[in-house]
């Protein structure tokens, strides 16, 4: 008898035994909660009539949308929908990140600058910007400033080919004439053997000692390539400019407000917290790396490039990304001020015609979840590429 | 006197206001450009704003005639400061309102003092009887008119959702950090794909769900609050983030200190409780108050749910006939607004970080 009570003893109080029941527990009870919520769901849909499924994806929208990248209409379905806003959302993402990443790099090494006026004012535009909301900011871009500038008659232009007026900013169009496409193609293989030179030199460095200026080559190659090709199938690309007719532009390549304000708020917002990565980043190389390398007889600006940026940019990269993330899922604020990205467009419109919550709902934080998981496994990639051999 | 007892003193060029200059401003011949360029900057846009927020601007009045100056018109703020500041709230009822940021600032004030006694029993009573009085006071009961939440608003409305969001949030997050920590694979699976399913989608689409999705999930007849859908969204999305950094405490924690008080004989729940967390929350405090910020940042967005915060009354303000083409001095009140709440946060996060900082 005694001998029973203390085997059960030791079976109850057994470290994995335990574990294997807390986790069971856990497992029961989320189960549940997700059979409460189903169920629920269920129920309620049936009572208003909702079929669950994706069947209405291949259904006409019946709506039109202010922006579109491709060919839309109110007789497209709503998976056309879908595309166009998720278009329109790497859009604003893709023109956002440029521009965050060269005013944030700007501001953050102006803040490390040794001149006292100019650190002060990167540091007030870092410390102003980053506390203000951003939604706040894309509200004063777009209904202060944008919604204020003048008519088209008066528009704001520069070098006669960029007009910037309340109906939105006015750039000149790049046409593709005959033979283009040779250039386009020479370009990308160009690129390919540019990356090829990168991973060569790369290896031969870490086999001999011996450097190879792969920067130089591969700009040489794909501008010299870029240009002859150009030149000899006769300068096939030219511009349309756009021109004042009537009361609007025609011509050119129009950026609704909506865009030129969520842009231009996104990058502002960004590059606040950019600069504050980079300034982390350069101060982060120590200073013994800077003297090490003078005391080697290293000039300065190979100092900076093989000592000081290399160190720099390890620790920049992971928390960079994880900014153009964030700008990306930022970029779904454009729902507030009506630029048609795929919240407002799928989440919002076709939400509210279908009454598809969950599949929509869902659809769209799909796409969210697959760009930060694809962001991550780009990160890991690159993370692996820098590291430094016999590096931990 | 000889020379070798004479003190050598700097050069003059290298003292005083002229040394200074020299050195931080014109130490060569591009840095004195990029001064100039700086100093231009600052010419082109100073001036024209001051003018505009103080010296041209128009402080007495009661209608928008009154704004005569080129300036900012700031009587549409004055105006309008009840909306701004409470929403619809009933007026006759707004001491209620008063009372609750009274309570919270005298005993906030309390616990900024430093060496007084009993502020511990200070903070247990903010924690656990001040939520019971601010929802007694704030939506009614006990001989209390009820107040519905739909005319709550402005500032006061986006103090609430912060305030909410905030401190229920940071819990969940030491909850859900030590979960993805976990030696159990279920729950550490359960606890990452919850985590990271919240941070990798926009709050916005967090807050389309809790509107949309949520009466769906529920059975039938029960019917949530707007307010609460977004409160709930608001603090599971700040839960997740949260988590992310007090699991950076936990990581950052020397071995050594689990291995002691497991010698020691403590449970797990204790060792994390005396031990581990203590020490972990203390170094990640500054980013715990960053993840503040943003929260705070954040609620502006539950505008586009249809509820009023203070950017959402702005915004609507401005829409009054009676004050159309104000939305420059309405912007610019919130951004001041906004900034002061946020930077001090981030001051006291920096004032604190160089207190705690016990040295290693």
């Amino acid at each position: 008898m005694e001998t029973d009570k203390s085997k059960l003893g030791s079976f109850l109080f057994n470290r994995s035994v335990q574990g294997v029941f807390y986790q069971l527990i856990t497992l029961g009870l989320v189960a549940l909660g997700i059979y409460y919520i189903v169920t629920n769901t269920a129920r309620n849909m049936l009572e208003r009539g909702l079929a669950s499924g994706f069947h209405f994806l291949g259904v006409e929208s019946q709506f039109d949308i202010g922006m579109t990248l491709i060919e839309y209409s109110p007789t497209s379905t709503y998976f056309d929908s879908f595309i166009v806003g998720l278009l329109n959302t790497l859009l604003v993402a893709g023109i956002g990140i440029l521009f965050a990443t060269i005013i944030g790099f700007t501001v953050g090494i102006m803040r490390l600058s040794s001149n006292w006026l100019i650190a002060k004012i990167a540091e007030a535009y870092v410390e102003i910007l980053r506390n203000i909301p951003l939604l706040l900011q894309i509200f004063f871009w777009y209904f202060a400033v944008l919604r204020a500038l003048p008519k088209p008659k008066q528009s704001l232009e520069l070098y006669d080919s960029f007009f910037l007026n309340n109906r939105g900013l006015f750039i000149p169009d790049t046409v593709f004439g005959e033979g283009s496409s040779i250039i386009f193609y020479l370009l990308w293989l160009t690129i390919i053997i540019s990356i090829g030179i990168f991973i060569w030199a790369k290896r031969r460095q870490n086999r001999t000692g011996e450097r190879f200026p792969a920067l130089y080559v591969s700009t040489a190659l794909i501008l010299g390539t870029f240009f002859i090709s150009l030149a000899a199938t006769g300068f096939p690309v030219s511009f349309e400019y756009p021109e004042l007719k009537g009361f609007n532009f025609k011509g050119g390549v129009k950026l609704i407000p909506e865009l030129v304000a969520l842009t231009f708020a996104l990058a502002m917002y960004t590059a606040s917290f950019i600069a504050e990565v980079v300034r982390g980043g350069i101060m982060a190389v120590s200073k013994g790396q800077t003297e090490a390398a003078k005391s080697v007889g290293l000039k300065q600006n190979l100092i900076l490039r093989l000592i000081i940026i290399p160190q720099a940019l390890r620790v920049i990269v992971p928390p960079l990304t994880n900014q153009y993330l964030n700008l990306t899922k930022n970029s779904s604020l454009a729902a507030a001020i009506a630029y048609p990205d795929l919240v407002l467009v799928f989440a919002g419109t076709a939400l509210m015609q279908t009454g598809q919550a969950i599949e929509i709902i869902g659809m769209v934080m799909g796409v969210y979840l697959f760009l930060s998981l694809f962001t991550s496994l780009i990160m890991n990639l690159f993370n692996r590429f820098m590291k430094v051999d016999g590096e931990r | 006197m000889s020379a070798a007892n004479k003190e050598i003193r700097p050069p003059v060029i290298e003292l005083g206001v002229m040394g200074w200059l020299r050195k931080n401003l014109f130490s060569n011949w591009y840095n004195s450009l990029l001064t100039i360029f700086g100093l231009y900057l600052l010419y082109i846009l100073i001036p024209p704003l001051v003018n505009w927020i103080f010296l041209d601007a128009n402080f007495v009045g009661s209608t928008r005639d009154d704004c005569t100056n080129e300036g900012a018109c700031w009587i549409f703020i004055q105006q309008n400061i009840k909306l701004i500041f409470y929403g619809l709230y009933p007026t006759e009822e707004l001491w209620r309102i008063n009372f609750v940021y009274l309570i919270l600032l005298i005993s906030g004030v309390y616990l900024l003092i430093p060496n007084l006694k009993h502020k511990g029993w200070v903070g247990a009573f903010l924690l656990v009887i001040f939520p019971i009085i601010c929802v007694v006071m704030l939506s009614g009961g006990l001989g209390l008119e009820a107040v519905e939440t739909r005319l709550w608003g402005g500032l006061f409305l986006t103090l609430v959702i912060a305030g909410v969001g905030i401190v229920l949030s940071l819990p969940i997050g030491v909850m859900l950090a030590l979960g993805r920590r976990s030696k159990l694979p279920v729950v550490s699976l359960l606890c990452t794909i919850f985590i990271e399913i919240w941070r990798g989608v926009p709050l916005i689409t967090v807050l389309f769900m809790a509107s949309n999705m949520f009466p769906l999930f529920m059975p039938e007849g029960v019917n949530f609050d707007k307010l609460i859908r977004a409160l709930i969204g608001v603090m599971f999305f700040s839960a997740a983030y949260l988590a992310e950094v007090v699991r950076g405490g936990l990581q950052a924690m020397p071995k050594g200190q689990y291995e002691a008080s497991q010698a020691v004989g403590l449970t797990y729940w204790r060792m994390m409780a005396l031990v581990i967390l203590p020490q972990s929350l203390k170094m990640v405090i500054p980013a715990i108050i960053g993840s503040f910020i943003a929260i705070f940042k954040d609620t502006t967005l539950v505008l586009v749910i249809g509820l009023f915060d203070f950017l959402g009354i702005i915004q609507f303000v401005g829409t009054n006939p009676d004050w159309l083409g104000f939305s420059h001095e309405g912007y610019v009140f919130a951004a001041a607004v906004f900034w002061v709440f946020c930077y001090a946060m981030s001051w006291y996060s920096q004032r604190l970080e160089k207190k705690l900082d016990t040295g290693r």
